[in-house]
C-alpha cells in the first residue's frame, strides 16, 4: 500500500530516474506538533496536529520542483525538514545519497553549504543592522574562513552584480532598498557558496507584479547559469506555472498530486487541483502586445 | 445621473523631509450606486492614501486639495454644502457633501453611515478580545440611535446572514480567532454594511485569502452591490481579481491615474504603456509569457519632469519628457495619460 502510493505521487519522470540524477530524496516525512497549547497551556499531552503527512518526493538535478497549496497545507514545514531546520518525526532524507537525518555537526555543514534558502519577506530576512556587503558575505565568512579578505569582497561583489546590483550596494544598509532589490539581496546570499539546491519559499509573493516578474525571470537565468535546482514553495499556480518543471499540489499534509507542470496545469487528476485551477482569476483575453 | 461618488482635482500632500509630496495627484472619479470601479496600482501608486482620503482617515499633517462630492453636487454657492445640511434627506434630492470640506466631528457621521471599508487583514482590523456581534452591534449603535438592544442584537445577526456567514447566531458569540480567515472576512464585511452605507471601500480584501477562499469573497461583493445598489471601490495590485469585480477600471502610477474605462476593454486593449506592461508582467496559468516591466517605481520625491513612466517605458518619445502627458480619449469613454493617444 505504502508502496503503490510512493510510486504513484513520485510522479513522471522521476519514476523512471535513475539514483544518480536524483539530487534530493525524501521517502514518508513527517511532522506532527501539539495542537492548541500555547506559553499559557499547561496541557503538555493532547491532541497532535499532523503538519506534514507522509511525504515523498524525488528532485531531479536541474530541475524546478514546484510545492503548491494553500496556507496551512505544510508546504512550509515540509521545505525546511528538507534542509533539516526541523527535525521530522519519521521519515528518510537523502541529498545525492547521503542520508541527511543521520548527519550532524561539521558533516551536516558540510552538505548545508550545498543547500541555501530564499525566503519570502525581504524586510524581515535581512538583518538591518548589518551591511549587504556583511549579509552577502558571510556564508563565505562561515563556510570559507580560509579565504583571504580580498576574495571574499571580490566574490561579493561579483554576485551582487550578477542579480543587478551595483557595487555601491556594499557599504549600504538593507531599508535603502526597494522590496525587489532586497530580494534580489536574499537571492545573492543564497548564491554566493554556489548550492546546488536552493529553496525558495514564496519567493515573489510579497513583491509587487513588475518586479515580482523581473525576480522570476532572474531565478531562471541563474538556475541554468550556475546549474541550479530549485524546490519552490508557492501559494499561487500562475506564479508556480511560470517556472516549474514539475508540480505537487499540497493539501492537509499530503501531496494530492505531482506530474510535470504542463500534464497538471492542463490535465489535472485530482479534484482538488480543479479547484484551485478554477478558483484562479483569469484575465478576459490576454493583450499579447503589438 | 448623479453619480454617488464624484471626486474631482483630488490631491493628498503629506510633509517629508525632502518637502511635500503627493501620493494622491489631482485624482478625478466618479462612481455611480450599484457600480463597482477597480483602482489598480502597484506599492506606492497612491491607491490606499485614496481610500484613507475618502474615509476622512489620512495621517494627521495631510493636506488635502479639490473636491469629492458624495451625493448632489452643491452647485453655484460659493462655500461648499456642509454635514449639517442633512435635514435636507427626504426632501427629494439628499444634499451632497464634499468630503474634501468635511470637519472631523461631521465625518463621524459619514464614516460607517454612509461610507464604509474593509480592510486587506481581517485579523488586524478586528478587535481580538471583543465578541463578532458586539464590534457590528457598536457600529449600528454609533448610526443609529433609539434601537432597543434586543433589536440592536436582531440587525448585528442580519448583518452576519446577508454577509453569508452560516450559523450567524454562533458566530456572533465567538471571537475573531475562532473564525478562518475568510469567516473573519464576511464578519468585516458585514459590520462595514450595518450601518447601511452607500459606497464601500474594499483595500485589497482578498490578498491574505487562499484563492479559494477569495473566490467566495469576490462573489458576495458582487451580490451584494447588486442586492444593496452599493457603490463599490475595489482596491487591488492583480489584474485578475479586477476583471472579476468592476465594471470599470482605473490604473494609478505615481499619485496619478493613468488610464481608465470598461474593464474589459481596459484589460483586452491597453492604452498606456504601463498597463500594457503590467498585463504582460502578471502570472497567469500560461506558461513562458511573462515579461517585466524594467526598474522599479520611481519615488516621490523624485518624480521625472514629464511622464512618470518615461524612465521605464519602451516607447518612449522626445516629448515624453517636457510635461506631464493629459487624459486623452482613446474611445468613448477610455481614457489614458499617454502622448502616443491620438
Amino acid at each position: 500500500m505504502a508502496n503503490d502510493r510512493t510510486a504513484s505521487l513520485t510522479g513522471d519522470p522521476s519514476a523512471a530516474l535513475s539514483p544518480s540524477e536524483i539530487l534530493l530524496e525524501a521517502r514518508e516525512l513527517r511532522k506532527s506538533y501539539r495542537r492548541g497549547g500555547g506559553v499559557f497551556s499547561n496541557s503538555a499531552k493532547g491532541p497532535r496536529f499532523t503538519a506534514v503527512d507522509g511525504v515523498t518526493l524525488a528532485v531531479k538535478g536541474g530541475e524546478t520542483f514546484a510545492v503548491v497549496g494553500e496556507s496551512g497545507c505544510g508546504k512550509t514545514t515540509l521545505a525546511r525538514m528538507l534542509l533539516r531546520l526541523i527535525e521530522p518525526d519519521s521519515g528518510s532524507l537523502r541529498f545525492e545519497g547521503r542520508d541527511l537525518l543521520r548527519l550532524s555537526g561539521s558533516a551536516l555543514r558540510a552538505e548545508r553549504r550545498q543547500m541555501q534558502m530564499v525566503f519570502q519577506d525581504p524586510f524581515a530576512s535581512l538583518d538591518p543592522r548589518m551591511r549587504v556587503g556583511e549579509i552577502v558575505g558571510e556564508p563565505l565568512a562561515i563556510h570559507h574562513a580560509e579565504l583571504r579578505q580580498t576574495e571574499k569582497q571580490e566574490r561579493t561583489a561579483a554576485i551582487l552584480e550578477r542579480v543587478g546590483l551595483g557595487a555601491d550596494a556594499l557599504k549600504r544598509y538593507p531599508h535603502e532598498f526597494s522590496g525587489g532589490q532586497r530580494q534580489r539581496i536574499g537571492i545573492a546570499r543564497a548564491l554566493i557558496l554556489r548550492p546546488k539546491l536552493v529553496v525558495a519559499d514564496e519567493p515573489v509573493s510579497a513583491l509587487d507584479v513588475s518586479v515580482g516578474a523581473q525576480v522570476l525571470l532572474l531565478l531562471k537565468e541563474l538556475q541554468t547559469e550556475f546549474g541550479l535546482t530549485y524546490l519552490f514553495i508557492s501559494h499561487s499556480l500562475p506564479v508556480v506555472a511560470q517556472v516549474a518543471t514539475r508540480i505537487a499540489v499540497m493539501r492537509a499534509g499530503r501531496f494530492v498530486e505531482v506530474g510535470l507542470a504542463d500534464q497538471v496545469l492542463q490535465e489535472p487528476k485530482d479534484a482538488y487541483t480543479r479547484e484551485l485551477l478554477g478558483a484562479v482569476p483569469a484575465l478576459p483575453c490576454r493583450w499579447s502586445g503589438s | 445621473m448623479t453619480p454617488l461618488l464624484d471626486a474631482c482635482g483630488l490631491t493628498v500632500e503629506l510633509p517629508t523631509a525632502a518637502g511635500w509630496v503627493r501620493p494622491v495627484n489631482e485624482v478625478s472619479l466618479s462612481i455611480a450606486a450599484g457600480e463597482s470601479l477597480g483602482l489598480v496600482g502597484e506599492s506606492g501608486s497612491g491607491k490606499t492614501m485614496l481610500a484613507l482620503a475618502l474615509m476622512g482617515l489620512l495621517p494627521a499633517g495631510a493636506r488635502v486639495g479639490g473636491e469629492a462630492w458624495l451625493g448632489q453636487k452643491a452647485t453655484g454657492a460659493g462655500e461648499p454644502k456642509r454635514a449639517s445640511e442633512k435635514s435636507a434627506l427626504g426632501s427629494g434630492v439628499p444634499a451632497g457633501k464634499d468630503l474634501c470640506a468635511l470637519k472631523e466631528r461631521e465625518w463621524r457621521a459619514v464614516r460607517g453611515g454612509e461610507i464604509a471599508m474593509v480592510f486587506q487583514e481581517p485579523m488586524t482590523s478586528l478587535n481580538p478580545v471583543m465578541r463578532i456581534g458586539a464590534q457590528i452591534e457598536e457600529a449600528i449603535r454609533a448610526h443609529e440611535s433609539g434601537l432597543t438592544e434586543k433589536d440592536v442584537k436582531k440587525r448585528a445577526v442580519e448583518a452576519l446572514e446577508r454577509a453569508a456567514v452560516t450559523e450567524p447566531g454562533i458566530r456572533a458569540q465567538q471571537f475573531p480567532h475562532q473564525l478562518s480567515g475568510g469567516l473573519r472576512q464576511r464578519a468585516m464585511i458585514a459590520m462595514a454594511l450595518a450601518a447601511g452605507p452607500r459606497l464601500l471601500v474594499a483595500d485589497e480584501p482578498t490578498t491574505a485569502l487562499d484563492v479559494t477562499v477569495q473566490k467566495q469573497i469576490l462573489d458576495l461583493l458582487d451580490r451584494l452591490r447588486r442586492e444593496l445598489r452599493l457603490g463599490l471601490l475595489f482596491i487591488t495590485h492583480d489584474l485578475g481579481v479586477v476583471a472579476q469585480v468592476a465594471d470599470r477600471v482605473a490604473v494609478m502610477y505615481a499619485g496619478r491615474i493613468i488610464e481608465e474605462g470598461p474593464t474589459l476593454e481596459v484589460l483586452a486593449a491597453p492604452r498606456h504603456p504601463y498597463t500594457q506592461g503590467l498585463l504582460k508582467a502578471s502570472p497567469t496559468l500560461e506558461r513562458g509569457k511573462l515579461s517585466p516591466i524594467p526598474g522599479s517605481v520611481p519615488q516621490l520625491t523624485a518624480l521625472p519632469p514629464g511622464c512618470a513612466f518615461e524612465p521605464r517605458c519602451s516607447l518612449r518619445r522626445a516629448d515624453c519628457v517636457t510635461a506631464v502627458p493629459e487624459l486623452r480619449r482613446a474611445e468613448a469613454s477610455h481614457t489614458a495619460r499617454c502622448v502616443l493617444v491620438q
